[in-house]
């Protein structure tokens, strides 16, 4: 009786949230992926063949033909959308090597500081994380502009007399997303840090070597794990970023998300930007599988 | 030697967390400004708060935000907190590596390709875009957030203490409701407050699969960001900030005290 329940609750336990993430996670995925062969037609939804079910197995095949691989070969003819792609892994690369150097130092002071600071230390990272995340970009317009904060701040110290141009250039879009994405940087940095047996930092001291050195020959390498499970979690959305570039970055800055995103919402363009999304996601294949392999090697040590 | 280094360490804690908080709190300071210009101080003011409120699509927006985010956290708890137990329980069945494929990729998935996929979904099976297929697609982001939290402390959890509870006469079902899930229920409340946050704050998604008649808040901030910056839009993220700070600081001190009392069962139980 009870093995019997055990089983049933465990089938359950495993296929209720199983079901779920195929049919709103998976299946999603292949039918973009079908779309993205579609042509583009006048009608609703505005894509050709549809699959309807009422034209049966012939109905079926036929549509299959119809399929084809036209809009990645107009996707790869075309030099914006190529740019597109080249220009976010580069603005997403870039803005990931900027929010370690800001983020190391930070989760380095939190390791080491007195263990009883340290949990008000972490809630004081995650707090910004739980306020929104659109308000926080838009906060940085008011800084940024021409007339704005920064700018006011820098002719009172009499540093400038002309106004620096931030906002609607990458550098904008740089700082958004160097600080929209920092807690995500921190907090796996700071969870190896503060694993790290600092009697070895000592040991090395005690043996002759400066300081610099023990951290480049010891901190470091010891706190690489939390390097890359940090650099995978900004890298990985900073690439598609939507908000970020639209909000702060100008016309001139090319970023995918924002490609697609005009491509669905102002050209209609559903096949194309079907196969848009479908690029990026090759793109992001082995970065998110290194993720996952972080995330799995961290859950081991957690047992 | 170590005098310099804890200098260094608190300089950069002092100018880290003045990078993360000087933009929100510039945002709040400005939304008490009686001039409609952002960078202008003309005085203090709470007109853009009483502007806010008489405006009927904020408040409208903000009502159908408040209802998706509370039933997408609730369901995705659920489902969320099944998924930890499955991942951390269940070694062995078939499909497991997609099934933990599945619940990590959506954590770093840009949110426009889940956005899109989700649409393309909802237009293929013929299923009419509003308030539900808004939910439907926070629960599904959001599942995976709370599966991750929850995961984190059940990997810490004795299982020891269910087995006992299996060999005195309690039910799987009995065992996980009365030992399991009141261990991990500071994890499980974290995981809805993320979920939450998460839903209440999601423009792209919600941008997708949402249908006339279920604008979300960001959705109309968003809008009205783009055709110019707007006092009252400083006013309604102050109270954003100032319900989710209440929220958070309150949660964690709920968590805090519960850790402190548990602790101290379990010394007393070690000495008794």
């Amino acid at each position: 009786m009870n093995r019997a329940l055990s089983a049933v609750f465990r089938r359950l336990v495993i296929a209720v949230p199983y079901a779920w993430l195929l049919v709103f996670f998976l299946v999603p995925f292949f039918i973009v992926f079908k779309i993205s062969l579609s042509q583009t037609a006048i009608a609703m939804p505005p894509y050709v063949p549809t699959f309807g079910l009422e034209e049966g197995w012939s109905g079926f095949v036929e549509a299959l033909g119809e399929l084809s691989f036209e809009n990645y070969l107009w996707l790869f003819g075309d030099p914006l959308y190529v740019n597109a792609y080249l220009s976010s892994v580069w603005i997403a690369g870039v803005s990931t090597i900027l929010t370690l150097a800001v983020g190391y130092p930070i989760a380095y002071g939190m390791a080491r500081a007195p263990s009883g600071v340290r949990p008000l230390l972490l809630m004081l990272v995650i707090l910004p994380f739980w306020t929104s995340f659109l308000i926080r970009v838009y906060a940085w317009i008011g800084i940024l502009k021409p007339e704005g904060l920064l700018n006011q701040f820098l002719f009172f110290l009499g540093v400038i007399d002309q106004p620096l141009v931030i906002l609607n250039t990458t550098t904008a879009v740089y700082i958004g997303i160097v600080y929209s994405y920092l807690p995500f940087m921190v907090l796996p940095l700071y969870a190896t840090l503060e694993k790290m047996d600092y009697s070895l930092i000592e040991a090395a001291g005690d043996l002759g070597c400066p300081p610099l050195t023990a951290f480049w020959k010891i901190t470091f390498p010891l706190s690489l794990p939390g390097v890359v499970a940090g650099c995978m979690l900004v890298f990985i959305p900073a690439v598609g970023e939507f908000v970020i570039p639209d909000l702060l970055g100008g016309s001139r800055t090319l970023m995918i998300g924002k490609t697609l995103w005009n491509e669905f919402f102002s050209n209609r363009d559903w096949p194309v930007s079907s196969a848009v999304a479908v690029i990026l996601l090759l793109l992001l294949i082995v970065p998110i599988v290194l993720f996952q392999r972080a995330q799995a090697r961290t859950q081991e040590q957690g047992r | 030697m170590a005098g310099t280094w804890g200098r260094l360490n608190i300089a950069a804690l002092v100018l880290g967390f003045a990078f993360l908080y000087l933009p929100i709190v510039l945002l709040v300071i400005y939304s008490f400004n009686e001039s409609r210009l952002v960078t202008v101080w003309a005085g203090f003011s709470t007109k853009w708060y009483a502007a806010l409120f008489s405006n009927r699509g904020l408040m409208d927006a903000a009502w159908v935000t408040a209802r998706v985010a509370f039933l997408s956290a609730t369901v995705a708890t659920v489902l969320g907190t099944m998924a930890a137990v499955t991942l951390t329980r269940y070694a062995r069945f078939r499909g497991r590596v997609l099934f933990s494929g599945m619940v990590f990729a959506p954590l770093v998935m840009p949110e426009v390709i889940t956005g899109l996929s989700l649409l393309l979904l909802f237009v293929a099976i013929n299923f009419d875009r509003g308030f539900a297929t808004v939910t439907i697609a926070h629960i599904t982001f959001s599942m995976c957030f709370v599966a991750v939290v929850v995961q984190s402390r059940l990997i810490s959890f004795d299982e020891a203490l269910e087995e006992a509870a299996l060999d005195l006469g309690a039910t799987p079902v009995g065992a996980f409701f009365q030992v399991t899930l009141p261990v991990i229920l500071p994890a499980v409340v974290s995981g809805w407050m993320l979920a939450f946050t998460l839903s209440l704050d999601d423009l792209v998604i919600a941008s997708f699969t949402s249908g006339p008649g279920a604008t979300t808040l960001p959705m109309k901030i968003y809008s009205q960001v783009r055709l110019g910056v707007t006092p009252e839009i400083n006013a309604a993220c102050t109270l954003l900030i100032g319900v989710v700070t209440v929220g958070v600081i309150a949660a964690s001190l709920v968590t805090k005290t519960r850790e402190v009392q548990r602790r101290r069962d379990e010394q007393l139980a070690e000495r008794g």
